[in-house]
């Protein structure tokens, strides 16, 4: 995972996330969305309170299209904080050139995981009057990736030299229509070069089967990790926007009737138990590598979801070897860099 | 960017159109019908033969090409990117997605199977895997399509089909076998 390491001909140190997936456990991941201003301690305490309980974090790409802290140096904060990124990386906002340009950058200054995903569409972002770019798609920056990691060329042909060596990552959502069509098109993106997938919210664990089970019948959890996507819904006011203003989220009945069944000041509990429930169903359906905790801001409360869940903290923690050996990158990176 | 026209054919009310970016549209003839059609269409001698001649002569090309946008604007509501994915998505057009995926739907398909930017049409992915496994055809939506030629905006696919220059826009791959390259053999030149 060192910055040096490609350079020097040397295998490089696979990162964490690599290794976790490798091993077979249940791996656990959750996201850090970066600041909209210029503060740099603002990723550093989130990583503070993910530290040890996550076997990385996903440092989001101006997240749904409104303008923040790039995802590229938020990733390099979360390192120096000792929390291992995976880089998010969309389509919308970058042509051909300054995708393969900020995937070569990501390398070099030793990012060891990538997530690439088409991304959200201007029109819901702070900036509606933005020109969608969508040079290509989510599908085709995987396969440019790999195609740069595994091949050393660009789309061009050209040679990258030497050739990056991160871990490439994608998103599925298994409960957008077509649904009988959503694990084919995983395998599509696995066919392309994924190596994981993290899904949107599983609520309804009855879809999430069956999109499992047809993901068995691919085969493709033999070489793609599936990390499904968790969070507590804490207020009936989170339930209705989930359910109404962000596209792709569905919220089945049942949870719902089960939310608002409760006293108000019991919501809150509530979700996070439903949470915890969802994680222990998770990790009894095969083929499921690990969840993919996204908190909408109550970053806080991880560590009691997964100790409650009984998937946390992450076994082969070592808190201080693993911020001083990201610090030893980091600063080798920089130095690169200047 | 969707015509007026284009506008009007999808019935879309005048306060709800969105035409900073395309707009899905569903194919007014059937897919069956298409496929069939299809065949006519085919790569043969005269064809080669009259597209290099249409390559030579401009102001036909710009006739040939003015009609092929005429014809595939009301059937799909072309926007022309010269480089026809049609016969693989069950001539549902991936270039009216407004983030013109050419690989499948995104996640934001709403339940009902409305596009997430333009809620009030369905979604074009959606309507393509429908039109294709109507005709068993699925498998179409699996191969890996390449990244566009942005040159080739406003030119004739079809001129560039009966010259062979589509060849390599997809290619099949199981994940089992080596992954094809992602760039065309020779990605200096266009298409």
């Amino acid at each position: 995972m060192t910055a040096g390491a490609a350079g020097n001909g040397q295998v490089p140190v696979s990162g964490r996330l690599r290794r976790a997936l490798a091993s077979g456990r249940f791996v656990v991941t959750a996201e850090i969305g970066p600041p909209r201003g210029a503060d740099p301690a603002a990723i550093a305490k989130k990583a503070d309170l993910l530290r040890g309980w996550v076997d990385a974090a996903n440092v989001t790409d101006n997240q749904s299209a409104h303008v923040r802290l790039s995802s590229f140096a938020g990733s390099l904060l979360a390192m120096s904080a000792g929390v291992e990124p995976v880089m998010q990386l969309t389509c919308r906002d970058r042509n051909r050139i300054a995708l393969q340009s900020d995937l070569i950058s990501a390398a070099t200054l030793g990012i060891p995981n990538i997530l690439l995903l088409t991304g959200d569409h201007p029109r819901f972002g702070d900036h509606p009057d933005a020109k969608a770019v969508f040079d290509i798609d989510g599908v085709q920056l995987v396969w440019t990736a790999r195609t740069m990691r595994d091949q050393g060329r660009l789309l061009s042909g050209r040679r990258v030299d030497p050739a990056p060596h991160w871990l490439i990552g994608t998103v599925e959502n298994p409960f957008s229509p077509p649904i009988s069509f959503r694990a084919r098109r995983l395998a599509k993106k696995v066919a392309a070069g994924a190596e994981f997938a993290q899904t949107q919210f599983v609520f309804d664990l009855d879809i999430f089967e069956r999109f499992m089970s047809d993901v068995r019948d691919l085969g493709i959890d033999r070489t793609c990790g599936v990390i499904a996507g968790v969070g507590p819904v804490r207020s009936l006011r989170a339930l209705e926007y989930i359910s109404t203003k962000v596209p792709g989220i569905h919220v089945p009945d049942a949870m719902v009737r089960r939310l608002r069944g409760v006293p108000a000041t019991r919501v809150a509990d509530e979700g996070m138990q439903i949470c915890v429930e969802i994680i222990q169903r998770l990790t009894e359906i095969s083929g499921v590598a690990g969840a993919h905790v996204m908190a909408f801001g109550y970053e806080r409360g991880i560590p009691e979801i997964l100790e409650r869940a009984g998937v946390g903290p992450r076994p082969d923690r070592s808190v201080a070897n693993d911020r001083a050996a990201n610090d030893r990158a980091a600063s080798e990176g920089t130095g690169r860099a200047g | 960017m969707p015509t007026r026209k284009h506008l009007d054919r999808i019935g879309a009310a005048p306060e709800r159109r969105h035409a900073g970016w395309p707009t899905p549209v569903t194919p007014s003839v059937s897919a069956r019908t298409l496929y069939r059609l299809h065949h006519l269409l085919e790569p043969n001698p005269v064809y080669r033969r009259l597209a290099a001649w249409l390559e030579r002569n401009p102001t036909a090309n710009r006739l040939f090409t003015a009609a092929e946008e005429r014809i595939k604007g009301a059937i799909f509501g072309c926007r022309m990117c010269g480089q026809c994915a049609l016969p693989a998505t069950g001539y549902a057009c991936p270039m009216t997605c407004p983030k013109q995926l050419r690989n499948g739907p995104c996640g934001g398909v709403s339940p009902t199977g409305m596009c997430e930017v333009n809620p009030d049409v369905r979604c074009v992915w959606l309507v393509a895997f429908e039109r294709a496994e109507a005709e068993g055809r699925v498998e179409d939506l699996s191969l890996l399509q390449r990244p566009i030629d942005h040159r080739q905006w406003g030119r004739s696919s079809w001129v560039n089909y009966w010259q062979g220059r589509d060849e390599g826009m997809w290619t099949f791959a199981d994940g089992r076998r080596q992954l094809p390259i992602v760039h065309r053999n020779d990605p200096g030149k266009p298409l």
